[in-house]
């Protein structure tokens, strides 16, 4: 496999990777599968229905303490990437899944990725899964992101997504549903910022079904110049359940952000909360920040970055 | 060091009408001493903290530092020549660390034992503290110690701490008093204090008494004591048996 430039970055900014990683690995880019490793435990298979494109990761039972890298990066101007890729994570295993898109179009087309991942996290797993999208490029082409991730967190499995978009990436929309099954856990934190004329648009539908599911769902927001984001999270509770939805948001400029966290109780026992806020950067934030030293650009940027970290 | 000539500050009350909060304060701060501002609620200390740091901007009069008109400067100018000021009520950061703060006041000079030793010096465990957010899980007093450790860890020359002293609890208060004295006689700094605190006031070289935006009083703290200790000492001391020479036992 060789790698361009372009891809090194791409591939640094989405996934940390700088070498081939250690464990198992899918790289795909344009389209197309370019380097792939399995492990004696960690098993990655493309499909074989040519409609549904993409991969199977299995994790065998038991599994502790191993990573698979599956990072996607486009490259060529107006393709339009569609994936399915399916985890099968075993009972009791415990491992790290790093995903994520980077896009870098150079071109005047539009550049789009749209992942579809499901995610079954078995009896007792426990699973850590990144995701960080990144656009980048001088060409005028839209870069379009829209992910689905579709989780099943089986009998006292734990799973814990952290959902990152800081950087060039146009129009997004997200869509997680996920289900929880008894005594399951399910915490997600979801990080985004948007300038220019970005759109952004999360939809979020948590079904606590299990006895004792649990759920802590942190969204976190900076919108700038004239982008738009709109919010949406659902907290389903259909037993004795525990659930927990915050949205907190950032605004500047001439940015709109809309959200909504809503929570539906089937059951008398489920216990959900909600809080969201929108507001801007304070005057004392930044005057304090001033007054050790700090210009108010600094002073915006260590407020946002430690919003955001 | 420091020269407030003929400042005055208006403030608007938010609907419609204004007040006069500063009149006419002249006012020159001379280089190594130690003031201590005091003075009823409402009575312009913050105001002036606020104006000399370039957070207000006087509507009349000009201010000077080491000879140098610094008026129109802003809080960042004036902070990199030297002049820093710890809030009475200080801002929380959501996600921005203890650590952080303190890096940001040092300009990134701090290594890993000068953080320990600034939290220790406010009394909090640097084990428990350094990678805190500073978000609102932290209490008022916390708060406090944090921010004089991020002033402390500063290289300025001239601090202002605004009311120190406020929402610390008793046990820690002298630990902090003794610390900015101290600090205030090992390095060669210009000290504002405001505080009700007996032990800054008598420490103090100068005690000023502000009030209706004016400064009413000035000079050693047997002097100023007269003035102010219907309002501020302790009216309960002979009852609750505390000793009088105990000057951090105050309400
Ligand atoms: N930002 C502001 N806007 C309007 N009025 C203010 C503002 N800050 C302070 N004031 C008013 O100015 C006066 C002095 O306040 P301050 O300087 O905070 O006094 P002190 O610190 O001595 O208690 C008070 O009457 C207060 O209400
Ligand atoms: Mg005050």
């Amino acid at each position: 496999m060789t790698l361009t430039a372009i891809d090194k970055q791409l591939l640094a900014s989405v996934a940390d990777l700088h070498e081939i990683p250690i464990g198992a690995y899918n790289i795909r880019k344009d389209g197309e599968g370019v380097a792939r490793q399995s492990t004696a435990n960690i098993q990655i298979l493309p499909k074989t229905d040519p409609n549904q494109p993409g991969i199977d990761i299995i994790v065998k039972p038991g599994t502790k303490n191993e990573s698979v890298h599956i990072p996607v990066i486009i490259t060529r101007t107006g393709m339009h990437d569609l994936v399915y890729n399916t985890f099968d994570i075993g009972e009791n295993a415990d491992v790290l899944v790093v995903a994520g898109c980077g896009i870098h179009n150079a071109g005047c087309d539009s550049s789009q990725h749209d992942g579809i991942h499901e995610i079954l996290v078995r009896r007792g797993a426990r699973l850590r899964y990144v995701e960080k999208h990144y656009g980048e490029g001088p060409g005028e082409g839209q870069r379009i992101l829209n992910p689905q991730t579709i989780l099943k967190i089986e009998e006292g499995a734990v799973a814990e997504l952290e959902l990152v978009q800081i950087k060039g990436v146009d129009s997004t929309r997200r869509i997680t549903r996920a289900e929880i099954h008894d005594r399951g856990s399910l915490r997600m934190v979801e990080k985004l910022l948007t300038h220019g004329q970005q759109t952004a648009e999360s939809v979020m539908e948590i079904f606590l079904i299990g006895k004792g599911a649990n759920a802590q769902i942190i969204a976190r927001s900076v919108a700038q110049d004239n982008s738009r984001q709109d919010f949406r999270a659902s907290l389903i509770g259909q037993n004795y359940c525990r659930g927990h939805v915050e949205c907190d948001s950032i605004i500047m400029d001439q940015a709109k952000i809309a959200a909504s966290p809503q929570l539906r109780a089937e059951h008398i026992e489920a216990e959900l909360t909600h809080e969201a806020a929108i507001g801007k950067i304070a005057g004392d934030q930044l005057i304090k920040l001033m007054t050790l030293g700090l210009t108010e650009k600094e002073a915006i940027d260590t407020i946002l970055n430690g919003f955001l970290s | 060091m420091l020269e407030l000539r003929s400042v005055s500050l208006t403030l608007g009350n938010g609907n419609g009408g204004s007040k006069e909060v500063l009149s006419q304060i002249d006012l020159t701060l001379e280089e190594g001493k130690f003031y201590a501002v005091t003075g009823p609620n409402g009575g312009g200390k913050t105001s002036l903290a606020k104006v000399i740091m370039g957070i207000y901007q006087p509507t009349a009069g000009r201010i000077y530092y080491k000879g140098e008109d610094i008026t129109d400067l802003s809080i960042t100018e004036r902070s990199r020549r030297g002049i820093t000021y710890a809030f009475q009520q200080p801002p929380r950061f959501k996600g921005v660390r203890v650590r952080d703060l303190l890096s940001i006041a040092a300009n990134n000079s701090l290594n890993e034992k000068d953080y320990h030793c600034l939290l220790h010096d406010v009394g909090l465990c640097p084990e428990d503290y350094l990678n805190r957010e500073i978000d609102s899980s932290l209490s008022g007093g916390e708060m406090k110690r944090i921010e004089i450790a991020s002033l402390l860890a500063r290289p300025a020359e001239v601090f202002i701490f605004d009311e120190p002293e406020a929402g610390v609890d008793l046990w820690t208060l002298r630990q902090l008093v003794m610390m900015i004295i101290e600090r205030h006689h090992q390095r060669h700094i210009t000290t504002v204090t405001i505080t009700h605190n007996e032990r800054f006031l008598s420490v103090a070289d100068e005690v000023l008494l502000l009030a209706e935006g004016q400064i009413k009083e000035r000079g050693k703290r047997d002097k100023v004591w007269p003035l102010i200790k219907d309002d501020i000492a302790c009216q309960w001391r002979q009852r609750c048996g505390g000793e009088a020479s105990d000057p951090d036992c105050y309400r």
